[in-house]
C-alpha cells in the first residue's frame, strides 16, 4: 500500500505542467486568475492547443477516436495540473458528455461525423436536459419529438442550458412515446442549433452573468439519422452519460488552486495590525478546509484505484461530487470573508485591492455547484439507495 | 499509488476479523468487562498465539517485523470488537518505543517476552494539564548514584494496572514544556514508591493514576540517552496515533453498518424507517464521514514513520482532526437513528459510541491537532 505516483506518472505530470506553463496564453491565464468569464474563442483556442498536442482536448478519449488513451490516474493528473496551471476548465458538454455517448451508442456514421469536430474544437456542444418541470426529476421531461417520415419534429422548452449561446449543436432528451411511463419513451437526439424554430433566451444569474439559457423548440425538424441508439431507449444513454464526466468531479485541482488564493489573500489582508492568516480563528478555518481537501484527495485516489481494477465508475462518484462541491463552496466563502468590505463593490467597480475583484461574483456563481449535475440532495439519495441499499 | 493489500496482509486482516467474530463476541466481552481485572489473560495469550503480539517486533527478536500498514489492518479489524486488552498500549506503542529507543540488550530482554504474551509494557507519559502536547513532562528524575529517583504523577494511563513494566517519561533537565531534557525509564511493577489508583474509563477500558514517590531505578533501566527521549517518544506516539485512527475507522464502519441495518428493519408508519429521506441523508452523511476518515487513517499509517518530521506531524494532526469529527458525527447519529434502543446498554451501538467518544479525547483533541496542523504548516 502506498500513496506515491509511479515514476512514469510523475514524468507525465511534469510534461503536462510544462505544457500548461508554456502554451496557455497569458491573456487566458489572467482571466481565469481574475475570475473573468472567457469568450467563446478563448475557450476554443485553449482546446485547440490541447488538441494539437496529441488529442489532449479529450483526456478521457481512447486512441481509437484520436484521444490520448490515458488511464484514469493520468486523466486525474492532467485535470489537476491544468487547474493548478491556471487553465480554464474544459467545456464538458462535447468532450465529456455527448462524445462518450456517441462512442458507446452511436453508429459509425455518427462517430465519423461528430467525434473529430468535437476533439478538434471545431464544433461547440451544449446540453438539452433540464426543463422547467423536469429538474431533479429529469424523467418527467415533456419536450416532444414526433416522427414524420425521415424527420422528428421537436417542440418544447429546455432550461438551465449552459453556454448554448455559443453552441453549434445540442444533445437533447426528448419524449418520443407520450404514452410510456417516466424513463421509457425518452430518446437521445442530436440537434443542429442553426435549425429553424430554435430560440435561445438568456437567463441572467445572481452574479450578473449570462452563463445559462432557456431554449425553445418550435416544430424543429431533426433528421432521424440524428437519433443516437434506439428510439425510446434514450434513458440508457442518459444514465451512461451521468456515469461519465467523473474523472474530475471532485475538482481537486481547482480546490487546491483556490485554497492557494485564499492563503495569499489572507496573508495580504490584515486584522488588528497582523496578517489575517495569523489570526487564530481565521487560521483555524483555513486549516479545516485544507484538512478536508487532504482527505478528499485521498478519497478521490481510492475511487480511481477501484475504478482502475476495471470496475466502472459507480455511485462512489456521488461521494466525490458532494464533498468536492461543498469544499469549493467553503473556500469561496472564506475568500469572500478574507477580502472583507472590498468584496462588496460589484459590476466592474474595483476600488479595493486587485485580489478583491470578482470575488463576490465568484462566490455567488459557485452556489451552482451543489445544484447542477444532480443536486447534492440527489447525490445523497444515490449514496443512500445505491451504496447503502436503503 | 496502490491501495491493495498483499496476500499476507489480507490473511492478517482475515485472522483478526475471525478472532473478533468467533472469540470476542459482545457477550464474552461483557463478561470480561465485568470481571475484577477488566481484561482477560486468556485472550491475551490467544492474541500471542495468533502472532498478533509479535507483529511489530523485529524479526531478530522473534517477531514478524510488521509495519504501520499491518498495524492499521489489525486495529481496524479489532475495532468493532472493542478489545479490553492492552493491544494498542503494549503491542503497538510500547513495542515501537522499545524498538526505537532501547539498546539491543534491552530489546532482547523485553521484546521476545512481549511477543509471547509473557510481558505487558505500557507507556506512562501523559500528565495532568498536558492536553495532548507531547513535550509536557513535570515528573522529575533526580540522579542518585548510578541510577535515578522518580517523582511525579501520570494521569489516565490506560492499562497501567495490567502492565508488568511501565515506561515512565521523566525530566532530567529543563522546564516542564521543553522537548529537551526528557528521559525514559523502565519501571517494574511492583516497585517501591510506585502506586496505582485504578478505575474504569467511559468505554470500559481500565486506566490508572500513576503516582511516583521516590521510585528508584538503576542505570540499566534507562531507555536511550539521558535527556534525549522526546524524539523516540514522539515517533512512538505517532505510530500509536495512526493505530488509534485505524481502530476508530473500524468502529465507525461497524457502527454505520449496524445503523443501516436498523434503518432497513425498523418499521414505523407501515414502512422501514430507512425509506424516509431525512434518515437516508443522515446515513449518507455518516458514510461520507467514514470515507474521509478511512482516507486519513490510511495517510496516517503511511506517514507515521516518515523521516520528514514536518510531513509526519502534519499528516497525523490532519488525520486526528478528521477522525475526531467523523467519530463524533457517526457515533452520535448512530445513537440518534437507533432511537430509544440507541440509549440502552444492551446494544453494542452504545458501546461503540462510547469508545468513539473516548478516542476523541485520547492523544490530543481536535483543537490540539488543529493547532498542531497550523503550527506545522507555518514551520514549513
Amino acid at each position: 500500500m502506498n500513496l506515491d505516483f509511479t515514476d512514469a506518472e510523475n514524468a507525465f505530470r511534469a510534461e503536462v505542467r510544462a505544457f500548461v506553463r508554456d502554451k496557455l496564453p497569458p491573456a487566458i491565464r489572467d482571466k481565469v486568475a481574475g475570475g473573468v468569464h472567457l469568450t467563446r474563442d478563448e475557450h476554443l483556442q485553449w482546446q485547440r492547443l490541447l488538441f494539437e498536442r496529441g488529442g489532449w482536448s479529450g483526456p478521457g478519449w481512447p486512441k481509437q477516436f484520436g484521444g490520448p488513451g490515458w488511464s484514469a490516474v493520468e486523466q486525474y493528473i492532467f485535470e489537476e495540473e491544468c487547474a493548478l496551471g491556471g487553465a480554464p476548465r474544459l467545456i464538458p458538454f462535447g468532450i465529456k458528455m455527448v462524445a462518450p455517448v456517441i462512442m458507446a451508442f452511436g453508429n459509425a456514421a455518427q462517430q465519423a461525423r461528430f467525434l473529430p469536430k468535437i476533439l478538434a474544437a471545431e464544433e461547440w456542444w451544449c446540453q438539452g436536459y433540464s426543463e422547467p418541470g423536469a429538474g431533479s426529476d429529469l424523467a418527467s421531461l415533456r419536450t416532444r419529438a414526433v416522427r414524420k417520415g425521415d424527420q422528428y419534429i421537436v417542440s418544447g422548452q429546455k432550461t438551465w442550458n449552459t453556454l448554448g449561446q455559443y453552441a453549434d449543436w445540442i444533445f437533447c432528451l426528448v419524449r418520443t412515446d407520450p404514452e410510456a411511463k417516466a424513463q421509457r419513451g425518452i430518446s437521445f437526439l442530436l440537434i443542429d442549433m442553426k435549425s429553424p424554430g430554435i430560440t435561445v433566451r438568456p437567463i441572467v444569474t445572481l452574479d450578473g452573468a449570462h452563463e445559462v439559457n432557456e431554449i425553445w423548440f418550435e416544430d424543429v425538424a431533426v433528421p432521424v439519422e440524428n437519433l443516437v441508439g434506439e428510439e425510446n431507449k434514450g434513458w440508457t444513454c442518459a444514465k451512461f452519460l451521468l456515469g461519465h464526466e467523473r474523472s474530475n468531479i471532485a475538482g481537486i485541482g481547482i480546490a487546491k488552486r483556490e485554497l492557494a488564493r485564499l492563503k495569499r489573500i489572507a496573508a495580504a489582508e490584515t486584522k488588528r495590525g497582523k496578517p489575517l492568516a495569523e489570526d487564530p480563528l481565521f487560521a483555524a478555518r483555513i486549516a479545516e478546509v485544507e484538512i478536508e481537501l487532504m482527505a478528499l484527495e485521498i478519497t478521490n485516489l481510492r475511487v480511481l484505484s477501484a475504478e482502475a481494477e476495471n470496475k466502472a465508475p459507480g455511485p462512489e462518484a456521488s461521494i466525490l461530487k458532494v464533498k468536492g462541491t461543498e469544499l469549493q463552496q467553503a473556500i469561496s466563502e472564506l475568500i469572500l470573508q478574507a477580502v472583507g468590505p472590498y468584496a462588496l463593490p460589484f459590476a466592474g467597480a474595483a476600488p479595493g485591492p486587485a485580489h478583491a475583484a470578482n470575488r463576490a461574483a465568484q462566490y455567488l456563481n459557485l452556489r451552482k455547484l451543489s445544484i447542477y449535475g444532480g443536486s447534492n440532495e440527489i447525490q445523497k439519495n444515490i449514496v443512500a439507495q445505491m451504496i447503502l441499499e436503503l | 499509488m496502490d491501495f491493495s493489500l498483499t496476500e499476507e496482509q489480507q490473511l492478517l486482516e482475515d485472522t483478526v476479523r475471525r478472532f473478533v467474530a468467533k472469540d470476542y463476541a459482545f457477550e464474552k466481552r461483557r463478561a470480561i468487562l465485568d470481571s475484577a481485572e477488566g481484561w482477560s489473560r486468556e485472550v491475551w495469550q490467544q492474541l500471542a498465539d495468533l502472532g498478533l503480539l509479535a507483529l511489530n517486533v523485529p524479526e531478530e527478536h522473534g517477531g514478524l517485523g510488521g509495519g504501520p500498514v499491518d498495524t492499521m489492518l489489525v486495529m481496524n479489524a479489532l475495532g468493532p470488537g472493542l478489545l479490553l486488552e492492552p493491544y494498542l498500549a503494549s503491542a503497538v506503542v510500547a513495542t515501537a518505543l522499545i524498538r526505537d529507543a532501547a539498546h539491543v540488550g534491552q530489546q532482547a530482554a523485553l521484546l521476545p517476552e512481549m511477543a509471547a504474551g509473557e510481558r505487558i509494557v505500557v507507556l506512562a507519559h501523559e500528565e495532568p494539564g498536558a492536553r495532548g502536547r507531547p513535550a509536557r513532562v513535570a515528573t522529575r528524575a533526580r540522579e542518585d548514584g548510578d541510577g535515578h529517583v522518580l517523582d511525579g504523577r501520570k494521569c489516565v494511563v490506560a492499562h497501567a494496572a495490567a502492565a508488568d513494566t511501565l515506561i515512565v517519561s521523566a525530566r532530567t533537565s529543563g522546564d516542564d514544556d521543553d522537548a529537551q531534557g526528557i528521559s525514559l525509564f523502565l519501571v517494574p511493577r511492583p516497585a517501591a514508591g510506585l502506586t496505582l489508583e485504578a478505575y474504569p474509563t467511559l468505554d470500559g477500558t481500565r486506566a490508572a493514576e500513576v503516582h511516583l514517590a521516590g521510585v528508584r531505578v538503576p542505570a540499566a533501566a534507562r531507555l536511550g540517552a539521558l535527556g534525549a527521549g522526546f524524539a523516540a517518544l514522539e515517533r512512538a506516539q505517532g505510530i500509536g496515533l495512526a493505530a488509534l485512527c485505524a481502530e476508530a475507522v473500524g468502529i465507525m464502519k461497524a457502527t454505520l453498518d449496524a445503523t443501516v441495518e436498523y434503518l432497513r428493519t425498523r418499521q414505523q408508519f407501515g414502512q422501514p424507517i430507512g425509506r424516509f429521506q431525512a434518515l437516508q441523508h443522515r446515513a449518507a452523511d455518516m458514510l461520507l464521514h467514514h470515507e474521509q476518515a478511512k482516507s486519513m487513517s490510511t495517510l496516517a499509517a503511511l506517514r507515521c514513520t516518515s523521516p520528514d518530521a514536518a510531513e509526519r506531524r502534519r499528516a497525523l494532526a490532519a488525520a486526528k482532526v478528521t477522525i475526531n469529527r467523523a467519530a463524533r458525527f457517526i457515533g452520535q447519529q448512530a445513537v440518534q437513528l437507533h432511537g430509544g434502543m440507541g440509549m440502552t446498554d444492551e446494544l453494542v451501538v452504545s458501546h461503540w459510541f462510547k469508545r468513539l467518544a473516548a478516542i476523541e479525547l485520547l492523544q490530543g483533541d481536535s483543537d490540539t491537532h488543529l493547532q498542531q496542523f497550523i503550527e506545522t504548516a507555518n514551520a514549513i
